[in-house]
């Protein structure tokens, strides 16, 4: 390492340095202290959401949509029953499907013995039926999540470089095609700009998914739907809004999964460091191409 | 007593255990574990948001702001009942028997004119009647027609003094058997909200027993469990030190939130 990250501006190169690959390879900033400390403390306050958060879907493991909660309005439940044999069978029940999920979902372990309970004790925090700790982890999370969102967002929207490393360029649209075609075949450029499926994704989950997690969340609130009326409405009804922060929820686990694949396919070390230090390895030649189209 | 509730399991043992938390609990992830949600430290920590809450929604929400009102057909086929369905308590069931004929409501505390009302003398109070959907704190949802008489009336009868803060229902039931009575309270701000009334009928008919017969309170910008059934005296205090656990609800002292707003 010739140089360190904190001294080279943001997408500045630093002098060239071979890769153990052969190609020329030169290390770069990626990321801001900004959005670095962002990134870890959204990642703690998410674990602590989405646990907490089952434990509070644990009290009642239904979902409907609508205003209330009517039987014929379900959407999901997770539920046990006892078979025709007498064993206690968990079950998952989407619309009209059910699924047999014993032993993790309606029907799992909690200590020594079996209980029903919506989602399993290792997924949940706390990890025993305990409604009232719950909101308790769960409000508190939301506050530093809710609160460091709101100011990443406006961070994101002012700040011009920032604004840079969001929304794609217009060589980057013309080059979608492309994009795609190499993401399918898993060729991945380590370049210092983002490419356009990264932007459009990034795009779609600070401003689309985890405001909507916020907003759909604060529908739940009595005192907040009678401040703000729209509020439910926009996701008809509150248990339309209950069940939407949960799909959100599963909508966030997925991203997550598929972002941790794709940073390490992409480089575990080189994506690890960039978040942790801001430092970034980019390929020389890859970084040329991108700027000759 | 509440639509609802649910039940901290375990909570002999958990008690049992609070000291313990701590140990072990250096890092986030121990926190999966019950015994860092145990400790205490962590749940005063914790519990530290419920008044930044609190403070956040009164910002936005003006005192009047009225929670959503329904159209009569929405309203659900069978109001939900949860919590205290069927209190046992001899008196009460002495009560249920006349038909709360000789029941009365009692409003004493930190007022000029204590009030000692009968059923019947509180239906001959102005009333309001709103169609209003119940949210538990479990997440389950329900809509109802409710018909009471104001709270901020019967207060207003009362006169309150000038240091009153809280408004206290004591409640005729035990709930889930347990040796304290339920009770509930609001501030003074919620108490005289226009929607918040002492409720003696749901949809159109008197208030079931297992909706909290002979009134109940609803406080429509709260969650269930503020909405105290089997009401059998309000009292005006400016402090719950001395009211069982000292936090102000039967959940209160079990953990939960004062601010149930949310």
């Amino acid at each position: 390492m010739t140089s360190s990250a904190n001294t080279s501006t943001e997408n500045e190169p630093t002098p060239g340095s071979p890769s153990p690959e052969g190609g020329n390879t030169r290390l770069i900033k990626r990321h801001s202290s900004g959005t670095r400390a962002w990134h870890w403390i959204n990642l703690a306050a998410l674990i602590i959401l989405l646990m907490s958060g089952l434990q509070i879907f644990n009290a009642h493991p239904t979902l409907y949509w609508g205003d209330q909660s009517l039987s014929e309005n379900t959407v999901l439940a997770i539920g046990a029953r006892r078979t025709a044999e007498g064993e206690a069978q968990g079950y998952l029940q989407i619309s009209d499907y059910r699924f047999d999920t014993t032993g993790v979902l309606g029907w799992s372990r909690q200590g020594d013995d079996y209980r029903q309970r919506g989602f399993p004790a290792w997924a949940t925090l706390p990890s025993s039926q305990w409604l009232a700790m719950g909101r308790n982890w769960h409000f508190f999370a939301a506050w530093i999540f809710g609160t460091s969102l709101v100011v990443y967002l406006l961070y994101s929207l002012v700040r011009r470089n920032r604004r840079r490393q969001i929304f794609p360029r217009s060589h980057q649209w013309r080059q979608i095609k492309q994009t795609f075609i190499d993401h399918a075949r898993f060729r991945f450029h380590h370049v210092s700009d983002y490419n356009v499926i990264q932007k459009l994704t990034y795009i779609g989950v600070l401003f689309g998914l985890l405001p909507m997690l916020v907003l759909s969340g604060l529908a739940m609130s009595p005192t907040m739907d009678a401040a703000w009326p729209w509020l439910p409405e926009m996701f008809g009804g509150r248990q339309s809004a209950r069940t939407i922060h949960f799909i959100g929820a599963v909508a966030i686990v997925l991203f997550v999964v598929i972002h941790v694949g794709l940073v390490v396919a992409t480089g575990l070390f080189n994506n690890l460091r960039s978040m942790v230090t801001g430092t970034y390895r980019i390929n020389v030649s890859d970084e040329a191409n991108q700027r000759d189209e | 007593m509440n639509d609802d509730t649910s039940r901290p399991v375990n909570r002999g043992r958990r008690k049992l255990l609070a000291g313990l938390g701590a140990l072990g609990a250096g890092t986030l992830l121990s926190g999966c574990d019950d015994s860092f949600s145990r400790n205490q430290t962590v749940r005063d920590a914790l519990g530290s948001v419920e008044k930044l809450t609190r403070n956040a929604q009164r910002l936005v929400a003006s005192h009047q702001s009225l929670a959503q009102e329904f159209d009569r057909s929405e309203i659900a086929p069978v109001f939900r009942a949860n919590g205290t369905t069927n209190p046992q308590e001899p008196e009460y069931l002495r009560m249920v028997e006349n038909g709360f004929a000789d029941w009365q409501l009692r409003v004493d505390g930190l007022v000029n004119r204590p009030l000692n009302l009968s059923l019947a003398q509180l239906r001959e109070l102005p009333s309001r009647t709103q169609i209003t959907r119940h949210d538990c704190v479990e997440g389950w949802s329900c809509i109802g027609e409710w018909s009471g008489v104001v709270l901020g009336d019967l207060l207003d009868q009362a006169e309150p003094h000038d240091n009153a803060r809280f408004v206290v229902f004591h409640c005729a039931d035990h709930t889930y058997g347990r040796s304290d009575l339920y009770y509930e309270s609001l501030d003074m701000i919620e108490s005289y909200h226009p929607q918040t009334i002492l409720a003696y009928d749901l949809n159109g008919e008197a208030l079931p027993v297992a909706n909290g017969a002979p009134i109940r309170l609803r406080a429509e910008r709260q969650l269930g469990y503020k909405h105290a059934k089997y009401v059998m005296r309000v009292e005006v205090v400016d402090s719950f030190r001395n009211i069982q656990g000292g936090k102000g609800g039967y959940w209160e002292d079990r953990g939960y939130e004062w601010w149930a707003g949310i």
